[in-house]
């Protein structure tokens, strides 16, 4: 590993040749290191957060898993499979926003295949909900099945990305919140490629800040492109129907539903 | 700098790859659990939140 070109005297060309393997080697160290860190993000955050909100989501009381069995139709459960909740179009119960950090919702998207339901936490700061918890809920915009915007932050990649499939939602997807006591099902109206200081995204409605509400909306937003954060991308929607859980489950996450 | 370090690791060669390996090891794992959380925030990769001011 060392190289004889004649002695070196003190201080002389040998220490040169030293040097540079030093600084030679540091980089290659570096390069290395950074490496490890793509690594980490783009792979070792999925394994944990996917772990994480898997349990988070078990470990609520009130979200039990929904069933796979055929659905059978009406208000009456049977053997032969999972009662379908009916859609009801009258105001639906609003709860109150919770305290930061609390996991109050889940959302689960009949579009992604094989994603599970993803818990929704109150707040969208990185280290304490989106990179721990999953979902963020926008503090002081709507609650699920409230007149105004239930906003919603989620990663696109790293930390188990909940949101990595959302440029595969179509106008007129379900988009499936549950809370404690009710399934609020609403439908995707329309999305959007914004800069990430356009705000009025999330105005109670969308897109015209200050102008007083009269729909029950929902809006989801994520990084764009996917491994950037350069810019945002936005899913609108309107709630359809709602149901208490204790109804059944809603038919558009049993397969059916139009 | 790592040929300082091969050559005062113990053993014969095949003990020192499997010294080196599991040093490698520790090092990445020691990164996974602590330096690159550390260092993650501080990154400018992953924002999904529309805000007034850029962060």
């Amino acid at each position: 590993m060392t190289a004889q070109h004649g002695r070196p005297a003190r201080g002389g060309p040998g220490l040169g040749y030293v040097v540079l393997g030093v600084v030679g080697e540091l980089l290659i160290t570096l390069g290395v290191l950074l490496l490890g860190f793509l690594v980490w993000q783009l792979w070792w955050t999925d394994v944990e957060g996917n772990r994480a909100q898997a349990q988070i989501v078990s470990d609520l009381p009130w979200a039990s898993p929904v069933p796979t069995r055929a659905p059978t139709p009406g208000p009456t459960a049977t053997d032969a499979g999972p009662k379908i909740a009916t859609p009801r179009h009258d105001d639906p119960p609003v709860m109150t926003e919770p305290g930061h950090a609390v996991t109050f919702a889940t959302l689960q998207v009949p579009r992604w295949t094989g994603e599970p339901a993803r818990p929704i936490s109150q707040g969208v700061d990185r280290e304490t909900v989106l990179n721990v918890l999953g979902i963020g809920h926008y503090p002081g915009t709507g609650m699920p099945g409230a007149v105004g915007n239930f906003a919603v932050a989620g990663h696109r990649t790293t930390f188990g990305k909940p949101f990595n499939r959302i440029a595969e939602l179509q106008v007129g997807d379900p988009l499936v919140v549950r809370t404690e006591g009710a399934w609020y099902v609403y439908r995707v109206t329309s999305t959007q490629i914004v800069d990430p200081t356009q705000v009025e995204v999330i105005a109670p409605v969308p897109g015209q800040p200050g102008v007083a509400p009269t729909e029950r909306m929902i809006t989801m937003t994520t990084c764009h492109p996917m491994f950037s954060a350069r810019q945002r991308y936005i899913v609108h929607g309107v709630l359809d129907y709602w149901a208490p859980t204790s109804d059944g489950t809603p038919a558009e996450l049993l397969g059916g539903g139009a | 700098m790592y040929g300082w370090l091969w050559r005062h690791l113990p053993g014969p060669v095949a003990v020192r790859v499997a010294l080196c390996a599991v040093l490698a090891a520790a090092v990445l794992a020691a990164c996974f659990v602590w330096v690159y959380p550390a260092v993650a925030p501080y990154m400018p990769f992953n924002g999904t939140t529309v805000q007034e001011s850029p962060g």
